[in-house]
């Protein structure tokens, strides 16, 4: 292991790791410790919100892991994402108890609402909260594993592959919209009160699901980067590059294809988990292809293939969100729609990825003499 | 009636004096106006021969009264006797003269007193309708009152409806007539042959209330008749069973043909060319804007050519989307050849610009567009209906397809692209200039897509979001039919259309489309490239 940190951890990661503690203690401070009056106070609004975009940035940080080492684009991260915050909203539903509008001890409002007299088989044990972190990282999971071990079996590749990732959403879109499926219709799930015993609405909680948010995101880039700076890593980019190639040489391009996009979508799923208790609601609208779609333009904006860049692409798209829906609503798509084409017509390797280039050319500058090209550092 | 009537003129005249205005029945009314104010003396029996009497008068104008009667509608005046046609109006009645259907003023329901029926009175108002429905001088009234007997069943209705068929000319009138007949036969005490006979007639007649009525007869008859009765409506369950399928074939082929016309464009652009154009759902809803948008300037300016406006809209919106296409290959997808994945992101970034384009335009509200006379409407083929509508679709589609069948095979302009898409280079060095192929296969699938969506603005919501509904549709029926292959797409959308239909009520409309895409996941892991796939080197280029 400090082999690895030695080794592995470049002077980015380590950059990365230090922002992201220091806005963890600068967020919690100016919210908990700082008077309500003063001008650096940060409303809980805001500490929600940025643990809103830390949420967003394990997504892209995830599907970075597919996309930008192994080449799987996948249009249906929305998808574990929303199975992984369902998980959390049927534990956050089950602390509800009597204070629901109906008052029943054990059902969510809206069965007592359709009039189900039991709970279904499948909201059993979500009252515990290790079951139900569990199943954030387990559904997810084992639904990647079934998909991915059906296609990536039969070879179904590249646009082929991304195409059915969107009708996997899709279909789950519709699912989730089904009011008999036991997961509160179009509605979702909602109300929530309380989590491991806190208050979501506390102040306090919400520094903490934020500090949580912060170091689930930290934990998942450590493991990223274990994975691609691993020898398993350099197999991943072989077959991101040349997957026949990859399996010429032996190697069975399927299992590794199988294993990362399967921990992508374990941590899209852990993402979604933490996401619901900050924003107090899950619905199916989760699942909606654009959402999927949308956080590709994340990682694309960042730099593909960069993990830091995924995480900093997502921050940045959903804080240029946020101004612009509340100070100009009709130019948003517009800006999304431009962002999306600038991107892939002028940015192909993204904000990092121009950032590596400037600074590349610049030792190139110092370095007069050198006869070798410098490497891109992916 | 004239005594009584005179015997309260002076009250008569408070009344007046009260209400302004009742106006007295004219005069060349006077006998029947004297039958139906008899309506309300005496007890039901009493009543029960009034109404007879009324029917044997056979004349229409007493129809109004009648079924004012059945209907517990017409009223008497407490004061005067008067019998009258009321309509509720506020807390007072409208009050409507039985035989001229004048306006007589109003009054409150206090002053009034209705005439009461019973069921058999009820039924008695009903026959007599019915038989004089059944010598009405309008075939659809006489084809109505038949219609009516054959629900009622009522065997007293026999003779009136011998009468009535040895009269009719019309065949599909007389038609309904035997089968109204056939049905009181059932219900009557005819002998066995007669009975016999009707059902047969009821056989053939078929239909769900067919089956019905065999049933209960079957139930309540013995031997021959109840055996014969059995078999029919076994004959008629078959029947209506095959045609329950026929009708789910055809909502299926009329879903498939919206498939198609949303996935002949993406067969191009992404079959032929390999564009992965995310922006194909905004092409269709380009189309069915410029519809609205002629419609619009037609209604304004040019009233008399609203039955041409989809014509013209033809051309319009294959023109509009078909720029809009050129503009966007030229513009962006020209530089990301060969990145599938990156292309997609872009004309994905498109869409986005598009729709919020047209949001800001015409608002983010449906659109009106209009239907011409000549596509609204149905008509009918044994147990099903079809409307015009879905029909012209189904058809537009298939010569939509063929055109663009007979575009890519027999004109010089086709065989650049195929040779293009084939090999580019290989193609360059022919002297065919590849990019502006490109520019321009780009465009036709493009403007394929802005036809369809004229077809699409008459049965789907004209809104920014219309292609968002449509992509994903589209592109599993272009994965499912095989890419590069126009027979497979439109195998495949009638393919997936059907199922769809056929599942729907086992599982549900959202269900069935679940398990629909479920499928054709499935059914990509088994065949990559779908039903139809191209064969040969061209396929790994």
């Amino acid at each position: 292991m400090t082999n690895f940190i030695a080794g592995a951890l470049g002077i980015r990661s380590y950059v990365f790791i230090a922002v992201i503690a220091a806005i963890i203690f600068v967020v919690g401070f100016l919210n908990l410790a700082v008077p309500e009056t003063s001008s650096f106070y940060m409303s809980s609004y805001v500490v929600s919100l940025f643990g809103k975009y830390l949420c967003y940035a394990m997504l892209a940080l995830a599907i970075d892991l597919v996309w930008g080492f192994c080449g799987v684009l996948s249009l249906g991260h929305g998808a574990f994402f929303a199975l992984g915050g369902y998980a959390m909203g049927m534990y956050l539903m089950r602390q509800i108890g009597t204070r629901g509008v109906y008052g029943h001890p054990e059902l969510p409002d809206f069965m007592v609402f359709l009039n189900w007299k039991e709970l279904p088989w499948y909201w059993y044990g979500f009252d515990m909260f290790w079951f139900a972190a569990l199943m954030a990282v387990l559904v997810p999971g084992l639904l990647a594993f079934a998909f991915g071990w059906f296609a990536f079996r039969s070879r179904v590749t590249g646009v082929y592959l991304s195409i059915i990732t969107q009708a996997m959403t899709f279909a789950l879109l519709l699912a989730f919209f089904r009011n008999d499926m036991g997961f509160g219709g179009n509605n979702g799930l909602t109300d929530f009160k309380d989590i491991l015993g806190f208050d979501v609405q506390s102040d306090t909680t919400r520094v903490g699901l934020f500090a949580a948010s912060g170091i689930a995101l930290v934990a998942a880039y450590l493991l990223a980067q274990a994975i691609v700076t691993s020898k398993l890593g350099k197999i991943l980019i072989g077959v991101r590059d040349a997957e026949a190639r990859t399996r010429f040489l032996g190697y069975r391009v399927e299992h590794y294809k199988l294993f990362v996009w399967t921990l992508s979508a374990m941590i899209a799923g852990v993402a979604g988990a933490l996401y619901v208790p900050q924003v107090g609601i899950i619905n199916p609208s989760e699942f909606a292809p654009a959402n999927s779609i949308e956080a590709v333009i994340w990682v694309a904006v960042g730099g593909r293939g960069t993990l830091v860049g995924a995480a900093l692409g997502a921050v940045l798209v959903n804080g240029a969100k946020t101004v612009f829906t509340g100070v100009l609503p009709e130019v948003w798509l517009f800006a999304l729609g431009a962002l999306f084409i600038a991107v892939t017509l002028f940015l192909p390797k993204g904000i990092l990825g121009l950032a590596n280039q400037i600074m590349n050319k610049r030792r190139e500058r110092q370095a007069t003499g050198a006869s070798a090209q410098p490497q891109e550092a992916d | 009636m004239n005594t009584t009537f005179k015997s309260h003129a002076s009250l008569l005249l408070f009344l007046f004096s009260l209400f302004l205005f009742v106006p007295a029945a004219p005069a060349h009314a006077d006998e029947l106006t004297d039958q139906i104010n008899k309506l309300a003396e005496g007890g039901f029996n009493d009543r029960q021969k009034m109404i007879e009497a009324l029917a044997a008068t056979g004349d229409s104008r007493v129809v109004p009264a009648l079924e004012a009667l059945g209907d517990g509608m017409l009223y008497q005046q407490k004061l005067g006797g008067k019998v009258f046609i009321v309509e509720r109006a506020g807390s007072d009645f409208k009050l409507i003269d039985p035989v001229t259907l004048e306006d007589a003023g109003k009054m409150p329901k206090s002053a009034l007193e209705k005439i009461k029926v019973n069921n058999r009175l009820r039924r008695t108002v009903r026959d007599a309708l019915g038989g004089l429905q059944l010598n009405s001088k309008n075939a659809a009234d006489r084809l109505a009152a038949a219609g009516a007997v054959f629900q009622s069943r009522d065997p007293e209705a026999i003779p009136l409806l011998d009468a009535a068929i040895a009269k009719e000319t019309k065949a599909d009138v007389k038609k309904v007539m035997l089968e109204a007949r056939a049905a009181a036969v059932l219900s009557s005490d005819l002998d066995e042959n007669a009975k016999l006979e009707a059902i047969k007639v009821i056989e053939e007649r078929s239909g769900r209330d067919s089956r019905s009525l065999l049933l209960n007869f079957a139930n309540t008859a013995e031997g021959k008749l109840k055996t014969a009765a059995d078999e029919s409506a076994g004959i008629i369950e078959r029947s209506l069973a095959a045609w329950a399928g026929v009708q789910n074939v055809w909502y299926g082929l009329s879903l498939g043909s919206v498939l198609l016309l949303a996935a002949i464009g993406l067969a191009i652009t992404f079959g032929v060319m390999g564009v992965i154009n995310m922006a194909h759902g905004e092409m269709v809803m380009l189309g069915a804007y410029t519809t609205f948008v002629v419609q619009d300037v037609i209604r304004t300016s040019y009233p008399q050519l609203f039955e041409v406006s989809l014509l013209i809209s033809i051309p319009l919106a294959f023109l509009v989307a078909g720029a809009v296409g050129v503009a966007i290959e030229r513009g962006i997808i020209r530089w990301l050849y060969g990145r599938p994945l990156e292309t997609l992101l872009a004309t994905w970034g498109i869409s986005l610009a598009l729709q919020q384009t047209v949001r800001s335009i015409f608002g983010p509200t449906n659109q009106e567009v209009g239907t011409p006379d000549f596509m609204s409407g149905a008509f009918e083929i044994g147990q099903m209906t079809i409307t015009y509508n879905r029909l012209y679709i189904l058809v537009f589609a298939l010569v939509v397809l063929a055109a663009l069948m007979l575009v890519m095979k027999r004109t010089p302009y086709g065989l650049q692209m195929r040779a293009v898409t084939q090999n580019r280079s290989m193609a360059g060095a022919m002297g065919i200039r590849t990019d502006w192929v490109d520019a321009l296969t780009f465009g036709l699938g493009s403007g394929i897509a802005g036809i369809a969506g004229v077809a699409l603005s008459q049965i789907d919501n004209v809104s920014p979001n219309l292609g968002q509904s449509y992509i994903i549709d589209s592109f599993m029926v272009v994965v499912f039919g095989g890419v590069g292959n126009l027979w497979g797409t439109l195998v495949g959308a009638m393919t997936l259309g059907v199922a769809n239909k056929f599942l729907e009520p086992y599982a549900g409309a959202v269900l069935g489309k679940i398990v629909v895409l479920v499928f054709i996941i499935l059914f990509i892991q088994k065949k990559p490239r779908g039903m139809f796939a191209l064969k040969g080197r061209a396929v790994e280029a």
